[in-house]
């Protein structure tokens, strides 16, 4: 039953995270650019579950650490959000160009 | 009748992550990205990993969206003014996106026999990936005898018990970021 659902599970992780990337490239403004991200983590996570049907709960395990990685980006990226927040009165990412030489 | 409702709930995960990307309000993004991280879980669950749809739900749509949440409204990111990208670069998006889906589609033709006609090949990577992954009938059979937490949670605290107690450091340190961060004095 659930092998046949291998090649549809891919094909659906392929698809979000094709958004995903579209999504960081279109919007500008910091916050949605992090939820695009976040899209991206669940399409390989997606694949990750599929490919485990056939390859055991090795690919579990990962899923569980891209999960805790992803809680510890979230928190330390919206915590950098806030800080260009308080400087520029904005998120836009076009004004965040202190690097730029 | 499970495939149905796979491609019902695809179809739910797909629609929220483009409305995610399109929607003009920080919040209606969040919200359309909940409901990918909802129809994600269920997915997961059809894919034999009630564990994960378990976590989904608490890691995902319980703390990192709630997260984003408080962001939102404590930056009121909505009152400002809008933005978006010219033409020419959101054509250019939308342009590798597509080349990005043509390309990641290549893994739709992934089987097991063309994997194994891959690995006949090269004798050493076959003893490697082996280690990595024992056979699948091995987990079905730990998966039948002690559930599939019970699987899931035997080789994360034996083979993987290094990187998991990594994990935790990596969350103190997180978490002691995000502080220094976003406190305007020490």
């Amino acid at each position: 039953m659930a092998p046949d659902l291998l090649g549809p599970a891919l094909a659906l992780s392929a698809v979000l995270f094709s958004i995903g990337a579209a999504g960081v490239l279109l919007r500008r403004s910091a916050i949605v650019l992090f939820m695009c991200i976040e899209i991206m983590l669940n399409a390989v996570n997606l694949a990750f579950i599929a490919l485990a049907l056939l390859h055991g709960v090795a690919g579990h395990i990962m899923v569980f650490f891209v999960m805790t990685v992803a809680a510890a980006e979230a928190a330390v990226g919206l915590a950098i959000i806030l800080v260009v927040f308080r400087h520029k009165q904005s998120v836009d990412l076009q004004h965040v160009n202190l690097l730029r030489g | 009748m499970t495939e149905a409702v796979f491609y019902i709930f695809a179809a739910v995960a797909v629609l929220g992550a483009a409305m995610c990307v399109l929607q003009r309000s920080a919040v209606s993004s969040l919200v359309w990205l909940l409901t990918t991280m909802f129809a994600l879980a269920a997915i997961f669950v059809l894919l034999q990993a009630e564990l994960l749809g378990v976590l989904q739900v608490l890691v995902y749509v319980g703390a990192i969206l709630v997260l984003f949440l408080f962001v939102v409204m404590l930056l009121n990111v909505d009152a400002l003014r809008q933005y978006s990208r010219g033409a020419v670069s959101t054509a250019a998006a939308v342009a590798i996106g597509g080349l990005l889906l043509v390309e990641l589609f290549a893994i739709w033709r992934y089987t097991p026999a063309r994997l194994a006609a891959e690995l006949a090949q090269s004798p050493q990577m076959a003893s490697d990936l082996a280690l990595a992954f024992p056979a699948a009938s091995t987990n079905a059979e730990a998966i039948a005898t002690r559930g599939i937490v019970g699987a899931v949670a035997a080789p994360m605290f034996q083979t993987y018990l290094v990187p998991f107690e990594i994990t935790s450091i990596l969350l103190l340190v997180a978490l002691v970021g995000a502080v220094v961060l976003a406190k305007k004095r020490l």
